[in-house]
């Protein structure tokens, strides 16, 4: 293994941006399908740009919608990356050490959306300096939100960083000098903890909010995320094994499946004991939940969503537990998926909007997403994706080279 | 936008840059430039939907670069007053006056509200979204009054919205507003400093300087605040010209507002809106600090309570019962 002559930093960038620019007809057209996608998100901003939020659902009441929900669950995707990194450079299992990169590209694109729906979500996104310490004035640490501005770019640095390292070594034909980049992985295995802790305690420090103001937030954001991201990091191996020439050992799957299970169910229980808590003796606090799981006089919107979020959580948790189908992908796959899915439906919309309803004052109203915030979230959606498959095919095909 | 506004445009922020007490603004411009990136192209788009004179850009940019008003120099607030009083002339066409009268020394501020008295008529509620610039669009209110069943002392179980003749018999009525919070969890929330507690006790928020994140909203167990969803609107023959730049000045969109106890006022030694408006005499606003006050009276004489005391939140506002 000697250093290939004739490539430097530009090359790497450059060949990055070759690669990617090749492709098969479907994954062109694929490309092509997420640049209208962005396309409509950056028209529906403009209307928002336009007029403000007032284009959207939000009211006073409801004051933060499916842009903070979907940053909120964003938030768990990015974290679960460490439940690759963990086995991978912790213990140096060498089937995680083969994927470990594409759950770090993954963690990047959750980020990179998860930001950007902050920034959509933001009133004066243009006053966004105010927020940079040094040229603005940061309430650190007494806001919860600056932690969480803080621990989102680190660890969006941490997870773009070393795998960067890795890579650009792999490129040049060398071995990664696991010195140099050890420090930087067990400062990301701790990060990731803190993003998702921090962003609980967003919503749990606020004793405003009973619904929210619950000392099994935290815990509950750890166990679902580790159950829906791996989850999603198993469709997305499962997408490489079967269109690319990037084989994955089928041991992955095996060893991803036991974390999803084990955290699904560990995340069930502790919604039944916040269901018992609720509803064995309602108080005055238990109004938000009343609302979201049966709704109140008439204002019942989210009682669909959650009872369908809720049993499609069990159910796909049971077949992955039980595993029906002998590892038959047709069965496992499909359940990864609407686990994902269910996960997403209670961690987002089911987690956020109730915190709000009812007001302080007692007042409930429904909110529903207007088209203008159903747009913006299909673009920033997209350029999540985009930026994942970026990476992850520049990953690949270094990797590829790296190992023949 | 025509080349020759372009060159107007241009030989204004030249002067800018040029201007050597511009340079630490340019430094901090140039070094957030990847953030405002879009900063420039939404100038654009906005100065060509509304064409604006080089001058006027030049307030904008100075606005756009001024720093939060807790940490100015008098020197800077006056600037800044004078700035937007010159830029409600040139866009609105409107004669304001921006005050930004500090805090009195020894006073703190107090709210004191008679559930026995009070019959509903809600001419507070006018008086405030008179006085206070509120948008007329959305029917922006900060002050709520909650009819109440007896047996209910919690303004939450009571009806908000109820519209018909009042006073009904057997009920009562309560009023909810921002309380001004002695330990106000909105203030520990907000991620860049943009609301603070005064040392009168006043609980504000620099417009200019929030950046719409709503945490404050999220955080207030009052519901104290109000967002500027969209471009908060006033006929022009309605606004209240006396203003302070912590009051009820125009408030831009995408902003935090919420009750300063008319700031504009009671600095100057007057009383709120609202407590002036009721007819009935059901409020009640002073100086803790004076021992001689009417809302020192009420707290020593009346039984009162304030409204979800559990949470610690301290509120400078009581309900008291005759
Ligand atoms: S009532 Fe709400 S907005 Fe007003 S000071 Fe208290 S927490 Fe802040
Ligand atoms: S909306 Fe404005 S005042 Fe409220 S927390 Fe955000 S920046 Fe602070």
């Amino acid at each position: 293994m000697k250093a290939v002559p004739g490539k430097n930093l530009k090359t790497f960038f450059v060949d990055a941006i070759r690669w990617n620019l090749k492709g098969s007809i479907p994954f062109q057209i694929f490309r092509i399908l997420l640049l209208i996608g962005m396309g409509v998100g950056i028209y529906a901003y403009s209307f928002q740009a336009r007029y403000g939020l007032s284009v959207t659902g939000m009211t006073d009441i409801v004051s933060w919608g499916f842009y903070i929900s979907n940053f909120t669950f964003l938030v768990g995707v990015a974290a679960a990356a460490v439940m690759l990194i963990l086995p991978a450079y912790m213990f140096h299992d060498p089937d995680f050490h083969r994927v470990v990169l594409i759950g770090e590209g993954v963690a990047v694109g959750a980020l990179i959306m998860c930001l950007s729906f902050i920034v959509v979500d933001m009133g004066g996104p243009l006053q966004a300096w105010h927020l940079i310490p040094g040229i603005g004035l940061f309430n650190f640490p007494s806001s919860i939100l600056a932690w969480d501005v803080l621990v989102l770019n680190g660890y969006l640095l941490l997870n773009a960083l070393v795998p960067a390292y890795i890579l650009y070594s792999h490129y040049m034909g060398r071995e990664a000098d696991e010195r140099k980049y050890r420090p930087f992985v067990f400062l990301s295995i701790f990060w990731a903890f803190s993003i998702h802790m921090v962003t609980a305690f967003l919503y749990q420090g606020l004793p405003a909010r009973p619904f929210w103001n619950n000392p099994l937030m935290g815990p509950r954001f750890l166990a679902s995320a580790f159950a829906a991201g791996p989850a999603l990091i198993t469709l997305i191996l499962a997408i490489i094994h079967s269109t690319t020439s990037y084989k994955i050992d089928p041991k992955v799957f095996n060893k991803l499946r036991m974390i999803i299970v084990i955290s699904a169910i560990i995340n069930l229980l502790m919604l039944f004991s916040e269901i018992f808590k609720e509803f064995y003796f309602p108080t005055h606090h238990s109004i938000s939940a009343i609302y979201l799981f049966f709704g109140i006089d008439g204002h019942n919107s989210l009682v669909p969503w959650i009872w369908t979020s809720v049993s499609v959580n069990l159910a796909a948790t049971l077949v992955l537990a039980f595993n029906p189908g002998k590892n038959n992908p047709k069965v496992l796959l499909p359940a990864c998926a609407f686990l994902f899915v269910a996960v997403w439906m209670e961690k987002g919309i089911g987690l956020i909007v109730p915190g709000l309803i009812p007001s302080p004052l007692g007042e409930i109203v429904d909110y529903l997403p207007t088209w203008v915030e159903l747009g913006v979230t299909l673009g920033i959606l997209c350029l999540g994706i985009t930026v994942v498959t970026w990476l992850v095919r520049t990953a690949l095909i270094i990797e590829q080279r790296y190992e023949d | 936008m025509s080349s020759q506004k372009q060159d107007e445009a241009k030989t204004t922020i030249e002067d800018v840059l040029e201007k050597p007490s511009s340079r630490r603004k340019f430094l901090k411009g140039a070094s957030i430039a990847a953030a405002a990136g879009s900063a420039a192209v939404a100038a654009s788009y906005m100065s060509a939907a509304d064409p604006a004179s080089a001058g006027e850009l030049k307030l904008r940019w100075q606005e756009y670069f001024k720093k939060n008003y807790r940490i100015m120099s008098q020197e800077e607030k006056d600037e800044t007053v004078t700035r937007l009083e010159r830029l409600a002339k040139m866009q609105d066409n409107v004669d304001v006056q921006i005050g930004n009268e500090p805090p009195v020394e020894k006073v703190l501020f107090g709210y004191a509200f008679n559930i026995t008295r009070c019959e509903g008529f809600m001419e507070c509620v006018t008086a405030c979204v008179k006085e206070n610039n509120l948008d007329r669009k959305t029917n922006t209110q900060y002050i709520r009054i909650f009819e109440m069943e007896p047996g209910q002392l919690d303004p939450s179980t009571g009806d908000g919205q109820y519209y018909h003749k009042v006073p009904v018999d057997d009920k009562f009525y309560m009023g909810a507003q921002c309380f001004h919070c002695e330990k106000a969890p909105c203030i520990k929330a907000c991620p860049t400093k943009a609301t603070w507690k005064e040392p009168d006790g006043i609980v504000v928020v620099d417009y200019n300087w929030c950046i719409g994140c709503r945490y404050c909203q999220a955080a207030c167990p009052y519901y104290g605040r109000r967002f500027n969803w969209g471009k908060g609107e006033v006929p022009k023959e309605e606004i209240t010209t006396k203003q302070h730049y912590l009051g009820n000045r125009k408030r831009p969109m995408g902003k935090m507002e919420k009750c300063t106890f008319c700031i504009q006022r009671t600095r100057k030694g007057k009383l709120p809106a609202c407590v002036e408006a009721c007819p009935t005499g059901s409020r009640v606003f002073g100086n803790l600090l004076d021992p001689d006050s009417e809302i020192r009276y009420v707290l020593k004489h009346k039984k009162v309570f304030r409204m979800k005391e559990e949470i610690g939140t301290q509120p400078k506002f009581w309900y008291f019962i005759d």
